[in-house]
């Protein structure tokens, strides 16, 4: 009953934060200088008073704000997300079509960071002082302090240029059906570097903070006990000390992926990946608003629950951490 | 303790070396990082262009001494913003307690579930994009980190003696606050302050990259993202701006690095 009413309370503290970045930015959008309106005139090559007058009282730019931000409200509720300025289609089927592209992407970078990032940790803490060591120190140096942009770029200079190991760009090749394992491949083909920039910094972060966590928790009393126990090192090592380092891991990796959505965009427009950082970049130079205020609400969502779940994956993970 | 830290040292001298160049540079260069001085796409270390040209004949070289300005204001003036939005909100929290720390943490969580990039880019896009709003932008979304870090802090000394003490002769909160807990709770801000910059560089860069940034500003990001579509034949035009951001990303983050080691014996990582 208690963890209902924990359950029912965090959906609500979600609900009214996910709402309160909703009319920020609504406010912020409609309240700034120039509106969608003066950008199609322009786009169009001009438009008289008249003509604008009647796509202002279309789009509705002509009510008062709080009427506006009712309606739209009203609107996200029942799940209309507003047609977009540019493609005259609904917001969400443009964005439904587009998660799976950056879902695959940041899923794929997320998962490898993590898995390989918290290997390296556990192996590197073994010797703190080797070779493993001292190259996840470089590694996570670089991978903090080089621009994702630039790394992508670097990238595609060498792997995809002088070594003509992966494609360029893109998500499919132009001769793709999409369809079949052939697809598939194709896809992955295409993944590989677009995820390894968006995941290298996360797996240098990663391998620093585990390799962290298993050297605090190796000097603990019970590992020493479990080894006098006569249990082999692979059991203490993974079935006692691992959850430990894994901690840390899981909790940044939540309360970080608003970092991950924001690299997203920028490695999808390096790669010209079909994702939703591609669309929300170029819907904010559109100025399109309807979109950008649906990726907006779209990611602000994501970032809720992914805050959540980790919560409950803490809580899972270590049986000592109590109510929130 | 820090002096005797080589790659805090090294950091330094990186530091050292970018400052001057960005600072120095354009005094001794005088040129106009927007000019077209040669042919476009020269190669690197041929004799009319030292590090090569871009797309449409700007000297790279120029770009790196000009662009080093607009990215290292931007990076400071935005880290300075977010820490001092960060500490006052974090050092109510954490001294207040109460319900002014429960709606100030909830203002803190809004502003950590806004996702940063996206906000930072319709604000600039809104209100033209010059440094200013540039800085703005970033400063704003960058301060949730250092609120938090300064709310633990204020937290662990509210209740420690010497401050009860300062409470019990009728000192003002304020002087309390600003005068008595501040100063004991610096070292891990003042690291937090130094990977701020770091940050704030990077996002900078982030936006000048997209194209976001003041246009009329030459800057390492604005170089790197107008040369994005010839990176196949112009490779240095993407290099070496991007070096540039890397290198002082990296001496800014050792110093952090150094400093934490220094002020932080108990957090120092093994």
């Amino acid at each position: 009953m208690r963890a209902l009413k924990r359950l029912v309370s965090r959906l609500a503290q979600g609900l009214t934060l996910v709402l309160a970045v909703v009319v920020l930015n609504f406010v912020l959008v409609h309240a700034a200088p120039g509106d969608p309106v003066e950008t199609i005139a322009g786009a169009s090559g001009g438009m008289d008073e008249k003509l604008q007058a009647e796509l202002r009282a279309q789009y509705g730019l002509d009510r008062p704000l709080p009427v506006q931000l009712g309606i739209y409200l009203g609107k996200v509720l029942r799940g209309d997300l507003g047609y977009s300025y540019f493609f005259n289609l609904p917001v969400s089927g443009l964005i439904a079509e587009r998660v799976p592209a950056t879902l695959a992407l940041v899923l794929t970078a997320v998962l490898a960071a993590f898995v390989m990032g918290t290997t390296l940790g556990v192996l590197s803490s073994r010797k703190p002082n080797g070779w493993l060591s001292q190259t996840i120190n470089v590694l996570s140096l670089v991978g903090f302090a080089a621009p994702v942009f630039w790394l992508g770029m670097l990238l595609v200079i060498l792997l995809a240029s002088v070594f003509p190991v992966f494609p360029v760009s893109g998500m499919r090749g132009i001769e793709s059906d999409g369809q079949g394992l052939r697809d598939v491949l194709d896809v992955l083909h295409h993944l590989v570097l677009p995820a390894f920039t968006l995941g290298l910094a996360y797996l240098a972060q990663y391998s620093r903070l585990s390799r962290a966590a298993m050297l605090d928790v190796l000097g603990a009393d019970y590992i020493r006990t479990a080894r006098a126990k006569g249990l082999s090192e692979r059991v203490v090592l993974y079935k006692h000390a691992l959850r430990n380092a894994v901690l840390p891991v899981v909790t940044v990796l939540g309360l970080q992926f608003g970092n991950v959505l924001a690299g997203a965009i920028v490695v999808e427009t390096v790669f010209n990946w079909p994702g939703l950082g591609r669309l929300a970049y170029e819907s904010v130079l559109r100025r399109d608003y309807p979109t950008i205020l649906g990726v907006l609400l779209f990611s602000s969502v994501v970032v809720v629950v992914m805050n959540q779940l980790t919560d409950l994956c803490y809580r899972l993970i270590d049986p000592r951490i109590k109510a929130a | 303790m820090f002096a005797r830290n080589p790659s805090a040292i090294a950091g330094m001298l990186l530091l050292g070396a970018v400052l001057l160049v960005a600072l120095g540079g354009p005094w001794v260069m005088g040129a106009d990082p927007f000019e077209i001085t040669a042919a476009p796409m020269t190669p690197p270390f041929s004799e009319d262009a030292f590090l090569g040209t871009d797309y449409l004949g700007r000297d790279v070289l120029a770009t790196l001494v000009y662009g080093g300005r607009a990215t290292l204001l931007v990076g400071a003036v935005a880290a300075l913003l977010s820490v001092a939005i960060g500490i006052t909100l974090g050092a109510m929290a954490g001294y207040y307690g109460g319900k002014v720390d429960a709606m100030l943490m909830r203002v803190t969580e809004f502003f950590q579930v806004l996702p940063a990039l996206l906000f930072a880019m319709v604000v600039v896009t809104l209100f033209s994009p010059t440094l200013l709003t540039t800085t703005l932008a970033i400063g704003v979304v960058s301060w949730t980190g250092t609120a938090r870090l300064t709310r633990a802090e204020f937290m662990k000394f509210r209740n420690l003696e010497f401050v009860r003490a300062e409470q019990a002769i009728g000192a003002s909160h304020a002087r309390i606050i600003w005068k008595v807990i501040l100063p004991n709770a610096l070292p891990p801000l003042i690291v937090s302050a130094t990977l701020a910059i770091g940050s704030a560089i990077l996002f900078e860069a982030g936006l000048s990259f997209l194209g976001l940034g003041d246009q009329n500003r030459m800057s390492w990001g604005l170089m790197i993202g107008a040369s994005r579509q010839y990176v196949l034949s112009c490779w240095w035009a993407v290099a070496f701006p991007g070096a540039a951001i890397f290198v002082t990303v990296l001496a800014v983050s050792l110093i952090g690095d150094g400093l934490n080691d220094a002020l932080n014996p108990k957090l120092r990582e093994r």
